[in-house]
């Protein structure tokens, strides 16, 4: 019971990276496969700064008096794994944004019907530019 | 560097040569002619001049590259790769003689195309013959097969579409599929893929890997049209008659049958061929690929179709005579090699002119069209002797060493299947001027047009040399003989 | 300290800077400019790092003067230097090949943003190459990643942008698996640097968290690697990406992933562990043969031509996760000869497609009638990149197939000798689909297609037929590739 206990992070751990993986693979919607993807990451973040904890140690500063720290790199590596997994939601937000700009939808499987449509015709979608100009005035 | 070094490498760059500058001939039909003339004369003189210069002791070599370590790309030619480099260069400014006539008169397109991959399938040839060691062997084997297809789908119709991808499938599915997985697996058990007299392979190879080996490679080189992959030399012929006729009657089909004979001489080793039950068993399938060929080519109305299955069962001749792999069988399929293709390239050309003076394609159109062009028709008859193997013709001699080397062997069946096949030889070939000297034909009759034209001394030449060989084969007999000898 | 000795980071250093550099100019032909200055200069770092790493081993940097066991290090060995030349080289002839196809492709005020994510793909992918510490190279991998979907999702096809958000999920799992993998490691060992976990690590073989963390690493680089039946994300970002990228990550990025899945299974953990104790040779030759047959028989139904290029990029990665099952020194030695040969004829394919997009304004079948005549030299790069792909000898191919039969063989697994001809017999049929509709598809006499000649110009015919010369270069000389694989194999399974 204790070892159960005891292991209470890694059980969290276990169950946002199964909850996030069963959200990107069940989820129609592509922002819920990026709001599951994120949990997945999140998950990791979790594990990283579980097992930097040292039992009965302190926080990682120096203090006259105290020997036993808690391990400080993985919380750095972890800060590093977050902002990648912030990037990484940008990007699929923006992909998003501009799906739902062409397709006119987010949904998986309404995206599928509407190229399905398109391969009948055989001639490629050219993605139309609707907000170029907003780009452009974005960018400068 | 030495003179048969330098002469060797001009085997190489003269056809290569003319193949490169071709293109720059397109606007002037003379000009290119003559360069493909002009080029295949000075490679007759310098196969004739190697011939005169090497030292079979002591061959020339030349790595040209070494693609993987102990295995280089390696020229340096034996008494076999001589006489099939002879054969190619002599064949080749004949040939080029009779394209010129041929191809002006049936108004081909894309005429600079294909004189430019003839010269290259000529080089890659070359290079088959001279190849010192089986890694080059193949290199050039898979090559020639790439340098002819665009000759085979030179009409680009529909058909000739076909029949390239039947070329292509049979011929490079099998050699990568068998050849390439044999050519390597002898690599690795070996070490070594130089060819050398007694083989390569050590005395302690376990025989049920070397009877693997054997069929391998003999499936693998689908240019030999051994049965069941004979089905592209039939679809080949949609292609222009001279590439019927030095191509797949001579440099393509030989050089299948040049590699079996090289595998089974310098990898495997002559005495030790013999004593494998696969060699038996490719023996009696060539025997029935021999008997098959020429049952359907009694069948075929297209004379260029005859003339194909034909070949199919002269080209098994020569595997049968080299699974037997007896001394006089192997002195017979080398010179089976030369014999069958002075014949069959007359053939080939007299099936052309027949094609050009009357627009007859088929065997029983020809009824009476001997008074039209008598001259052909008498080729036709005299290289049809010699492919039959009668005498005074060339073609005689290798069948006697065949016919020996199978009654040496006490293999009576294929002695048999050797006589059936000659038998129906005669009926099938000789059918063709039979037909068009003695049957009448119904429409009125017809004035000889037969003026002098190139092809016709093309024509001419080949059956010449036919006779010429019966007189006097001591060239080939003297390199069969250096074969025999073992260097 | 000289410029020199700083080689490692620079490479890396050069296109992280180029890329910010190019949206400050703001200029189209400024930043094509300063990615292919950006691209040869690593380029030329590599042939220089080339030369001391044969002559004097592996070149050890510590990043930022700190010593390695707490600094990151930056490590390169014979096989860094082989990908890294090979990225940089195709790297540096992907972007002189970009002018005007990115210009016809991307609409004009993306095509700034587009040469900044080219180069940080770049420098993501050099770094993998470069770095010795587990850590560092998961970052790097997720650099080069979300550059690459952000660049897939560019293409002019509006399915690219489903087959960009495809990627990022699957390649962000991936990734997660690999940062739970190290997470792993970490945790037994308390070193992330390669060198220490490889001395630490085979005392802890019987150790579960290590077996599990190797399991996270390897799928999650079997992922990236796009190895059967993970490879769902590989066709659609392949086909629908702008063709520049399709060239460049079919040439780079799956090779970077094998480099990855060599270095974790060699360096990290050990030869004897990784494929003798665990039993991935054996997996990875099952799912190498499944992808070779599978993916070979659906490329030969494809229409779109990168499509069709695509399904034979995941069998001949089938080709080379074969090759490491086969758990030998010459199975090694033919996977590293492999995906370096497979990046020149899938480069030059893709390069030559994209020509043709250029010209003609498709890649499908019907797009290649007529395309002898009038693209004749695009339409041989095509024929000549086709015929190494099958393994032909005297192309770069033969040397592939050749060296990975040889390693079967000798592994007693002939089946394997034929599974990997029966591939081939596969690529003939459908390549020969592509060389038949160039050659002999008569051209249908539209008005909008006249039969003049009107070849790609000269910037793009010049990387094309770089790549088709390599192709036939590293067919008869392989001084380079096969000597240098076989020693890189013999280090990486030797020990380090």
């Amino acid at each position: 019971m204790s070892n159960v206990a005891g292991l209470f992070n890694y059980w969290v751990v276990i169950f946002l990276m199964m909850a996030g993986f069963f959200v990107v693979i069940s989820q129609g919607n592509l922002v819920k496969k990026i709001i599951g993807l994120s949990l997945f990451q999140a998950s990791a973040f979790i594990l990283y700064i579980s097992i930097g904890h040292v039992s009965g140690g302190e926080v990682p500063i120096y203090v006259e008096g105290s020997n036993l720290y808690s391990n400080p790199l993985p919380h750095v590596l972890i800060l590093t794994a977050i902002v990648v997994s912030v990037s990484t939601t940008a990007v699929g937000l923006a992909i998003i944004i501009r799906i739902k700009e062409t397709y006119n939808t987010v949904e998986e499987d309404e995206i599928q019907v509407i190229d399905n449509r398109k391969d009948d015709e055989d001639e490629p979608v050219v993605v139309e530019e609707k907000h170029s100009s907003e780009y452009k005035e974005d960018r400068s | 560097m030495e003179l048969s070094i330098t002469l060797m490498l001009a085997l190489l760059i003269v056809p290569l040569a003319v193949a490169l500058t071709l293109p720059f001939f397109n606007s002037s039909p003379n000009l290119r002619e003559a360069v493909t003339l002009l080029g295949s004369i000075v490679l007759l003189i310098c196969a004739a001049m190697f011939y005169q210069t090497i030292d079979f002791e002591n061959p020339p070599q030349l790595i040209l590259a070494i693609p993987l370590p102990n295995y280089p790309i390696l020229f340096s030619p034996d008494p076999l790769g001589i006489m099939f480099s002879l054969l190619v260069s002599t064949l080749w400014p004949i040939t080029s003689l009779y394209a010129i006539g041929y191809m002006r008169q049936h108004k081909e397109l894309n005429q600079t195309r294909f004189y430019c991959f003839f010269a290259l399938s000529i080089a890659v040839t070359q290079a088959i013959a001279l190849s010192g060691n089986m890694l080059t062997l193949f290199i050039f084997y898979e090559m020639l097969t790439l340098a002819t297809f665009p000759l085979v789908t030179h009409a680009g119709s529909k058909q000739a579409k076909q029949a390239g991808r039947l070329y292509l499938g049979i011929l490079m599915g099998t050699s990568i599929m068998f050849l390439l997985l044999a050519t390597i697996w002898s690599a690795n058990i070996a070490g070594t893929l130089a060819f050398q007299a007694d083989g390569i392979f050590p005395a302690d190879t376990d025989p049920l890997l070397l009877n693997i080996l054997l069929l391998l490679f003999v499936f693998g080189t689908a240019k030999a049209a051994l049965m069941p992959f004979h089905r592209w030399l039939p679809a080949a012929m949609v292609a222009p008659v001279p590439v019927s006729a030095l191509l797949h009657a001579v440099a393509v089909v030989k050089a299948g049958v040049f590699t079996l004979l090289k595998v089974a001489i310098y990898l495997f080793g002559i005495d030790n061929i013999s004593l494998l039950p696969a060699a038996d068993f490719l023996a009696y399938l060539a025997g029935f690929t021999i008997v098959a060929a020429s049952l359907i080519a009694l069948k075929q109305d297209n004379i260029k179709a005859r003339l194909a299955y034909s070949t199919i069962g002269q080209l098994s001749y020569i595997i049968l005579g080299t699974m037997l792999a007896t001394s006089s069988s192997i002195m017979g399929s080398s010179m089976h090699i030369v014999t069958h293709a002075f014949g069959k390239i007359t053939l080939f050309f007299c099936a052309g002119a027949i094609l050009l003076a009357t627009h007859k394609t088929r065997v029983s159109e020809l009824n009476g069209i001997g008074k039209q062009i008598p001259i052909t028709l008498c080729c036709f008859t005299l290289a049809a002797l010699s492919t039959i193997g009668l005498p005074p013709f060339a073609g005689m001699w290798s069948k006697w060493w065949l016919v020996q080397g199978t009654i040496e062997s006490g293999q009576l069946i294929l002695t048999a299947s050797l006589l059936i096949s000659s038998l129906l030889n005669l009926i099938y070939l000789l059918e063709i001027p039979l037909r068009a000297f003695f049957f009448q034909q119904s429409t009125t009759a017809l004035t000889f047009k037969e003026p002098l034209s190139p092809h016709l001394l093309a024509i001419g030449t080949t059956t010449l040399l036919c006779l010429l060989l019966f007189l006097t084969p001591d060239p080939v007999y003297h390199l069969i003989n250096l074969i025999d000898k073992g260097l | 300290m000289s410029l020199v000795d700083h080689l490692p980071i620079l490479i890396i250093i050069i296109p992280l800077i180029a890329a910010p550099l190019c949206v400050l100019f703001d200029s189209a032909k400024a930043s094509w400019l300063l990615a292919l200055a950006a691209c040869i200069s690593s380029f030329i770092g590599s042939i220089k790092l080339l030369n001391t790493i044969t002559l004097s081993g592996p070149i050890s940097y510590s990043l930022g003067g700190w010593q390695p066991p707490w600094g990151i290090e930056y490590r390169l060995d014979l096989l860094s230097i082989i990908l890294l030349l090979l990225l940089t080289s195709i790297a540096s002839l992907v972007v002189l090949f970009a002018r005007y196809s990115v210009e016809q492709e991307i609409s004009k005020n993306r095509i700034v943003p587009f040469y900044a994510t080219l180069l940080l793909a770049i420098a993501g992918l050099s770094g993998i190459c470069i770095s010795g510490d587990v850590f560092n190279l998961f970052v790097f991998l997720e650099i080069s990643s979300i550059a690459s979907y952000t660049l897939i999702s560019l293409g002019k096809d509006r399915r690219a942008l489903n087959a960009a958000f495809k990627y990022l999920v699957m390649g962000t799992i991936g990734a997660t698996f690999i940062l739970i993998g190290i997470g792993f490691l970490y945790m037994q060992t308390g070193t992330l640097n390669m060198q220490d976990l490889s001395e630490r690590l085979p005392s802890l073989y019987d150790n579960r968290t290590i077996r599990a963390g190797f399991a996270f690493l390897t799928v999650g680089v079997c992922l990236k690697l796009a190895l059967f039946p993970l490879h769902l994300w590989l066709p659609n970002a392949y086909a629908y990406a702008p063709s520049v990228v399709s060239a460049f990550l079919a040439a780079t990025a799956t090779k970077v992933a094998v480099y990855m899945l060599l270095r974790f299974l060699l360096t990290v953990f050990d030869f004897n562990f990784s494929l003798n104790t665990m039993p991935l040779d054996v997996i990875l030759i099952a799912l190498g043969s499944v992808a070779i047959v599978s993916s070979s028989l659906v490329a030969i139904f494809q229409v779109n031509l990168k499509r069709l290029l695509a399904y034979s990029s995941i069998a001949q990665l089938g080709y080379i996760s074969l090759s490491i099952g086969l758990a030998s020194k010459l199975g090694i030695a033919s996977a590293i000869i492999h995906l370096f040969n497979h990046a020149l004829m899938k480069g030059a394919l893709f390069l030559a497609l994209g020509a043709m997009i250029y010209k003609v304004g498709g890649a499908e079948l019907k797009h290649c009638q007529g395309m002898l005549k009038r693209m004749p030299l695009t339409s041989l790069a095509i024929i000549i990149g086709g015929l190494s792909l099958i393994g032909i000898p005297g192309t770069a191919g033969f040397i592939s197939k050749w060296s990975m039969i040889n390693a079967s063989l000798e592994a007693g697994l002939w089946p394997l000798a034929l599974l990997i001809l029966f591939g081939s017999l596969l690529a003939i049929i459908y390549v020969w689909k592509m060389v038949e509709a160039i050659t002999l598809q008569p051209s249908t006499s539209t008005a909008t297609a006249p039969l003049t000649r009107d070849e790609a110009p000269l910037t793009m015919l010049v990387p094309i037929w770089a790549l088709v010369i390599a192709n036939i270069y590293y067919g008869i000389n392989t001084e380079l590739t096969v000597s240098l694989a076989q020693r890189a194999a013999n280090i990486l399974v030797g020990g380090y």
